[in-house]
């Protein structure tokens, strides 16, 4: 047993755990945020990713003591900003949203994306979505959904 | 009114962009324990002992001896145990469950087993027979006489994956005496028949919900069955709740696959250089057991003209039982390996004659008033000649055709045409499934749609309300679709086979029709519909003669790829899509059918590489088996031709599996085109296409 320390969602988070568990398992079971989902456990569909300091990372291979001094935020976290909210309006307005299963990882996906570029290419788009597996849309409702987000979104990326 | 196409916002869009919605792996219970399932590592012997260890307070195993009906899972073949007994047959065959608390002790405890296995001579040939089914229209043998050019080439596909985002999962429970199982899962009542055949016991001692699916693609047809059984075996004995999840390598291993094929095609030309006869032989891998291999079979071999008339028709096939894990339903059902076949043939056929393909399909088009293969008659107006032109222009398909053919091009495009049948085939809605539905209005007036249609991102929670508010003029927010309960609803089906929108939706009008008719403000009004087939249906299932389907939606995909010289990666540049589903009950909602099922079935056919060696299938995880992502995934463009259905709620007919079934032939027939030679197997890999450009002939 090890303390560790983080910040999740702007609320300091104290735990004492076995640091080696994966910090996925801990987000679900210890801390209630069953928004990152496990699609497949070994860093390859994106279902379980959230912001480690801005940027979006496979939490199911991430080991809990990795993330001690850093920011987490997950999509519960990030569904109460305004950027949320414009990309959300865009995912509807598309019609992006299939099983949603991998939704919550494409949001943490394009934030992360949006906050290192604002305006980014439809290049880039699906460059940052190469690590989010999605089955059922093809992605191109999902690609033109922030394409929106960072045209609507002027100024808050 | 307003158009029902016109989109809205989806019904639980928000809730699954925050994060918020519940899938089963998010579900907890007090004292809830976890299973683990141990299975075969042989692909065919006799289980001659099991050592298990001593096990710790509190867990248990479950197997065989546990169950108090029938060991085999309920579905169309009953062939499929619930749990190995004496002999195993596939590699990864459920032996027994290890149930306890804590997962890293359930892990040490199967450690510890072992199984002494006596090996038996496996088969993985398509040798053994286990369903044979044969048809024909017209008088074949004759006019193959007749015509004695006979052209023959033989087709083959791989396995596919559904590889839904979501694993399967289950968690199981006691309500009393009954059996509560949530799931994540196609056919609720699929899963209840199954389970009170392994419980013997009442129907109503099972009651089973649906939670919130995260994608299945037919993978959660059949399946769920297998594993509700097992958990309903393990929470009698048990007493407590338990989940049972797969792992993504679990997943991939053990749960049913699209079947992989061959099938030999043979036409006999008449002196017009047209097909006068055609005879197909299909064999389809079962895998172990043949589960619902049998329907997806008969499936295939309807759809062996696929959008052409052919006049004289003699169509076998088969379902070979191999050692290798079950195959059943993955969208498409046996279409898209049959339409893989039947559109590299006609252009083979017509590079064999050396005319254009393209004048040698329209020559052989069906059209309104023909008869399907089955004999049946294509009632409704077909608008694939407008469909078709209107796919050529705007990919300006003809010129690049004329720019492509240079062998030194390296750039390729394709065309498939094709059709679906909505719904069950022939008589199976009114025979098997015979639908209903329940609409109840409650004293506040809030309309609730109770049916057993799952909507597993696909739509049909949004498009379904939608049919309902249109009719009984009310808005969406006045209306309910909860995930079905096997306690509050009746049996309307599964959700497969393009059923859901043209049959249960067609039901929910109905229904909503006779509920407005019956309105009575603050007073709570019950309502049932049940399918009557239309009468001039009429199917002989021995013979497969008559109305395969009550109604066809039709489709035209046009790919472009560019080969890379070097390594001969395909990159796929644009997919054109037409598509005739009647009506669009909500234009955002088909529109994600078409871009998903295009993914799917173009990935079919170049991409989604899986085998197996010995019986073990290669492909591990999402690392090994590769679906496309953003970047490999072609821009599309599409378009719907409206040709209302008379009895489909607003005219719509199938959507889902349509936008799937041509993907393949459309872009194997692109690279065809850019590498210059035959291709007669998917998918079409760069080693594959390696392979054939060291090759000589054409
Ligand atoms: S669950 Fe973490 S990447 Fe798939
Ligand atoms: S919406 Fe189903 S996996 Fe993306």
């Amino acid at each position: 047993m090890t303390t560790v320390k983080f910040t999740l969602n702007g609320k300091k988070v104290t735990l004492e755990t076995d640091i080696s568990r994966r910090f996925l398992d801990v987000l679900r079971n210890d801390l209630n945020q069953t928004g990152p989902k496990e699609g497949c456990g070994e860093g390859e569909c994106g279902a379980c990713a959230v912001l480690l300091d801005g940027h979006s990372v496979n939490s199911c291979l991430l080991p809990l003591a990795y993330v001690h001094n850093k920011e987490v935020m997950t999509i519960e976290g990030y569904a109460e900003t305004e950027r949320y909210k414009v990309l959300e309006e865009a995912f509807i307005h598309e019609g992006s949203v299939q099983c949603g299963i991998c939704i919550p990882g494409m949001m943490i996906a394009a934030e992360s994306l949006l906050n290192q570029n604002p305006n980014p290419s439809e290049t880039s788009i699906r460059h940052s979505l190469s690590g989010n597996l999605c089955r059922c849309t093809g992605y191109n409702m999902i690609v033109k959904a922030i394409q929106r987000a960072a045209q609507r979104g002027k100024g808050l990326w | 009114m307003k158009d029902i196409s016109k989109s809205v916002e989806k019904i639980d869009a928000k809730e699954k962009i925050s994060g918020r919605m519940k899938y089963v792996s998010d579900y907890k219970m007090d004292d809830m324990l976890y299973a683990k399932t141990v299975r075969s590592t042989q692909c065919h012997a006799k289980i001659k002992a099991i050592h298990l260890p001593e096990l710790p307070k509190g867990y248990y195993t479950v197997d065989y001896r546990d169950i108090p009906g029938e060991n085999f899972v309920k579905m169309i073949f009953e062939d499929w145990p619930v749990f190995a007994e004496e002999t195993v047959n596939y590699i990864g065959e459920p032996i027994l469950l290890v149930v306890g608390k804590d997962k890293a002790v359930i892990q040490s405890i199967i450690r510890d087993i072992t199984i002494d296995y006596e090996p038996l001579k496996p088969t993985f040939e398509y040798t053994k027979s286990e369903v044979h089914y044969h048809y024909t229209k017209g008088n074949p043998k004759p006019i193959f006489d007749k015509h004695n050019q006979h052209i023959e080439y033989t087709y083959k596909t791989g396995y596919q994956e559904q590889a839904y985002i979501e694993p399967q999962g289950f968690i199981a429970y006691l309500e009393g005496e009954r059996i509560v199982l949530e799931g994540s899962i196609q056919a609720p009542y699929y899963v209840k028949n199954a389970v009170v055949n392994t419980m013997a016991c009442e129907a109503d001692a099972i009651r089973v919900i649906q939670t919130t699916v995260g994608g299945a693609f037919g993978g959660k047809e059949e399946f769920p069955s297998v594993m509700g059984c097992q958990l309903a075996v393990a929470v009698h004995k048990i007493k407590q709740p338990i989940k049972l999840i797969y792992e993504r390598e679990e997943d991939m291993e053990v749960t049913t696959k699209r079947h992989p094929s061959k099938i030999v095609m043979t036409a006999a030309i008449d002196s017009n250089q047209k097909i006068a006869g055609l005879h197909a032989r299909v064999a389809l891998d079962g895998g172990a057991y043949v589960g619902l291999s049998s329907v997806v079979l008969s499936r295939a071999m309807i759809a062996a003209t696929n959008a052409y008339t052919i006049d004289h028709l003699d169509i076998e096939g088969d379902v070979y039982r191999t050692h290798t894990v079950p195959n059943g339903a993955f969208r498409g059902f046996g279409a898209p390996q049959m339409i893989f076949a039947i559109e590299m043939f006609m252009h083979h056929i017509a590079h064999t004659l050396k005319i254009d393909p393209f004048a040698f399909r329209m020559n052989h088009l069906a059209k309104q008033g023909d008869l399907t293969s089955t004999s049946g008659t294509f009632r409704d107006p077909i608008l694939m000649p407008e469909m078709i032109k209107k796919a050529c222009d705007i990919s300006n398909y003809h010129e690049k055709v004329k720019t492509y053919s240079d062998p030194k091009v390296r750039k390729g495009i394709g065309m498939s045409w094709f059709f679906h049948g909505c719904g069950f085939t022939g008589s199976g809605e009114a025979k098997h499934i015979n639908a209903k539905v329940k609409l109840k209005k409650d004293d506040q007036d809030v309309v609730h749609l109770l049916i057993a249609a799952v909507d597993m991102g696909q739509g049909a929670k949004t498009t379904l309300m939608k049919v309902a508010s249109h009719v009984l003029e009310i808005p969406l927010s006045q209306i309910r679709y909860a995930n079905p309960d096997t306690d509050e609803v009746p049996d309307s089906g599964p959700t497969v086979a393009s059923r859901t929108a043209m049959i249960v939706g067609g039901l929910v009008a109905r229904a909503s029709k006779q509920l407005k008719a019956k309105w009575a403000k603050g007073k709570e009004v019950v309502v049932y519909e049940q399918y009557q087939q239309p009468d001039y249906v009429k199917w002989d299932e021995e013979t497969f003669t008559g109305d395969a389907y009550p109604a066809y939606s039709w489709g035209v995909n046009i790919v472009e790829v560019e080969v890379d010289k070097a390594t001969y990666e395909v990159d796929v540049k644009k997919c054109w899509s037409v598509y005739d589903i009647g009506k669009s009950l909500d234009d955002l909602v088909v529109l994600g059918q078409a871009d998903g099922g295009a993914a799917q079935g173009i990935a079919y056919g170049y991409l989604e590489v899986m085998n197996h060696k010995d019986g073990k299938i290669q492909q591990k995880n999402m690392t090994d088996y590769i679906i496309p992502t953003a970047v490999d995934m072609a821009q599309t463009e599409t378009h719907f031709i409206e040709n209302p259905f008379a009895l489909g709620p607003y005219g719509a007919k199938g959507a889902g599996e349509l936008t799937l079934v041509g993907g393949a032939p459309a872009v194997a027939l692109a690279i065809e085109m850019a590498i210059n030679k035959h291709i007669t197997k998917i998918p079409v890999t760069p080693e594959f296409i390696m392979e054939l450009m060291q090759n000589d002939d054409r």
